[in-house]
């Protein structure tokens, strides 16, 4: 029973991961329509970003992350500008070959500078000191993972509802031409989704880097396919939808390795993917669209 | 009009008879060397997969991101074949055909199987299931350690085709799709990339040639994963990730959706400059990506486009000096 709980909060812990990684999938879907293949790359980019200040400056953990996040967060904005602003009236799938380029490029920029070898993050970032709950030991970086996870999404949560350029993102997500003629400047409001998305990659990232101590310019490829798979699950476009995924995915993961099989993890985790998206395609929190001619 | 498509025809045949000769004696003088015909072998392999998803992706419009996942059961199949075959003492020509075709057949069941679910979907939510199935054919292969030898890999396969092989193959499978497209079953495909529901309207049953050109192009990916496993005499299941799906989808794309000699042209630039960027072997991956978005953003269509490049028109326009292709000026009156 312990065990079983312990693995529970493990579950949350990496749920929380993707489902801040989904997040930033899913507002992009839902205001251009872009699988952005390159977040993953973003997500890599802000645990090298943390790292870089951790070690040149030696900041504490909550400066290093907001760094990290800043400038996670200029890196987004440039790729949108640079990449996908000159494709947003070509064919869909001309802009998901950008993306995937860029995922390529920032990949590989990130081998170029930091070299292939993972580098490792300093231990004493996160005092790593257990809590223990009668025979439960929580480790710290489990509750700061899901504590700083949740106080971005309730923020997220508050801008989107509550304030005038979170109300701009929701309607340039229902109806571009609309949104333009209630004199909602797109453009900037495109750009404000991006940053906010990649700097919830970063805090990703770098949550992720510290899971599991280390940064290296591959580890964005399956935690980003994953949370993406998060995404599509929850109902791609939907806010929500991200979380709930984030949480369901992380938890079926842990589950399944830690009781069934660590080799078919990733297969069970797909094989949900494919089960929701024949059943209901639009995810779980997804509403079904009549077709129209 | 028919002696016209005939002469085309005898003229496109001569000049790959052409070419096969250059290619041959290139080798026998050896300015070709090993390391070059090895590039040229998999410039074929990587034809036989682009024009095979040019088929699903730029013939019938749907967006594949799992075609490694086809490559990966063709080349298993394919292997394991060849493997048990190999003390039957067949002439090496026999027992590849042989273990090609099990490997089209498995590769194109799998399609038909994967097909019938996932076409349900469009567009973005079909180009992820199809990921999802690519990933889970990996993990499948990976972990079905006896058969597939799992993540160790399966070595000695035997190492049975030849550039003469491959080159013929590559176009006698570029020759099928040619004529498939350009058939009543290839106009049908067309349709419902341009419109479903019209098409739907005027009686063309859309889930059957859906389902038809998934398992079409799967067979054939699977004939090329087959290839692949007879040049590399290895096999590991994380070779056919992700990354190598989006590698044969770049390769189409670049070539131009619905062009099947712009997959080709494509096929050969994407596999030189990355062996020709060697020198740069850093910096190698970085040009080839950044290039690739640069070309995304300045011409979002291909090098081709949907157009064909025809050796007897190109010489019939250079002897016209004609400028613009005939086929253009249809498009331009409609």
């Amino acid at each position: 029973m312990i065990l079983f709980l312990q693995q529970l909060i493990n579950g949350l812990s990496v749920g929380s991961i993707y489902a801040v990684i989904a997040l930033g999938y899913t507002m992009v879907y839902g205001i251009i329509k872009l699988i952005n293949f390159a977040h993953g790359e973003v997500m890599m980019m802000g645990a090298y970003f943390a790292f870089i200040t951790v070690i040149a400056t030696g900041m504490p953990f909550m400066a290093v992350l907001v760094v990290s996040m800043v400038l996670a967060a200029l890196l987004g904005v440039t790729i949108e500008t640079l990449a996908y602003k000159p494709l947003r009236k070509a064919p869909r799938i001309s802009a998901l070959i950008t993306a995937i380029g860029m995922s390529l490029f920032l990949q590989n920029l990130a081998l170029v500078i930091f070299k292939a070898d993972p580098k490792v993050m300093p231990p004493d970032v996160i005092v790593k000191k257990p809590i223990m709950i009668g025979e439960l030991q929580i480790g710290t970086v489990t509750i700061i993972t899901i504590a700083l996870s949740i106080f971005f999404m309730v923020l997220l949560d508050f801008f989107i509802k509550r304030t005038k350029p979170g109300k701009a993102m929701r309607a340039v997500a229902e109806d571009k031409e609309a949104s333009i003629l209630m004199g909602i400047n797109v453009n900037r409001t495109i750009s404000i989704t991006f940053a906010i998305g990649s700097a919830l990659g970063a805090l990703g990232g770098v949550l992720y880097a510290i899971a599991y101590t280390q940064v290296y310019p591959t580890m964005g490829v399956m935690p980003g396919l994953k949370a993406f798979v998060a995404a599509v699950l929850g109902g791609i476009g939907l806010i929500p939808g991200a979380m709930l995924g984030g949480f369901v995915i992380g938890m079926v993961e842990t589950i399944t390795k830690a009781y069934i099989s660590s080799q078919w993890s990733d297969a069970i985790v797909f094989g949900i993917l494919i089960v929701v998206l024949i059943f209901k395609p639009t995810g779980i929190l997804g509403k079904n669209e009549r077709e129209k001619v | 009009m028919k002696t016209n498509i005939k002469r085309s025809y005898a003229f496109n045949i001569i000049s790959i008879i052409l070419l096969f000769i250059v290619m041959k004696v290139l080798m026998s003088a050896n300015i070709l060397t090993r390391y070059y015909t090895g590039i040229v072998i998999f410039i074929c392999i990587n034809v036989v997969l682009a024009t095979s998803l040019n088929l699903a992706t730029g013939y019938l419009g749907q967006l594949a991101l799992g075609h490694a996942g086809f490559m990966a059961v063709g080349s298993y199949a394919s292997a394991i074949t060849a493997i048990a075959l190999k003390t039957a003492g067949l002439p090496d020509i026999v027992m590849l055909i042989i273990s090609l075709t099990v490997a089209g057949i498995v590769a194109g069941l799998v399609g038909i199987a994967i097909g019938i679910p996932a076409l349900r979907l469009r567009g973005d939510y079909l180009g992820i299931i199809t990921l999802g199935f690519g990933e889970v054919i990996r993990v499948v292969i990976n972990n079905m350690g006896g058969l597939t030898g799992g993540a160790q890999g399966l070595t000695g396969i035997p190492r049975i085709v030849s550039f003469d092989s491959v080159f013929w193959i590559t176009v006698l499978v570029v020759g099928i799709l040619y004529t498939l497209t350009h058939s009543r079953q290839g106009r049908a495909i067309i349709s419902i990339r341009e419109d479903e529901i019209a098409a739907e309207a005027v009686g063309i049953q859309t889930t059957r040639y859906k389902v038809m050109g998934f398992a079409i192009a799967a067979f054939f990916a699977g004939i090329g994963g087959g290839l692949y496993a007879h040049y590399i005499a290895f096999l590991d299941p994380n070779t056919f990730n992700f990354m190598r799906s989006v590698e044969i989808l770049v390769i189409v794309v670049l070539g131009g959706m619905g062009s099947l000699t712009g997959s080709i042209v494509a096929a050969i630039i994407l596999t030189i400059l990355p062996e020709a960027l060697r020198d740069f072997a850093e910096y190698r991956l970085l040009i080839y990506s950044g290039l690739l978005v640069v070309m995304m953003i300045f011409r979002p269509q291909g090098i081709f486009g949907t157009h064909e490049f025809s050796m007897s028109q190109f010489i019939h326009k250079l002897r016209h000096n004609q400028i613009i292709s005939p086929r253009k000026e249809v498009k331009e009156g409609e």
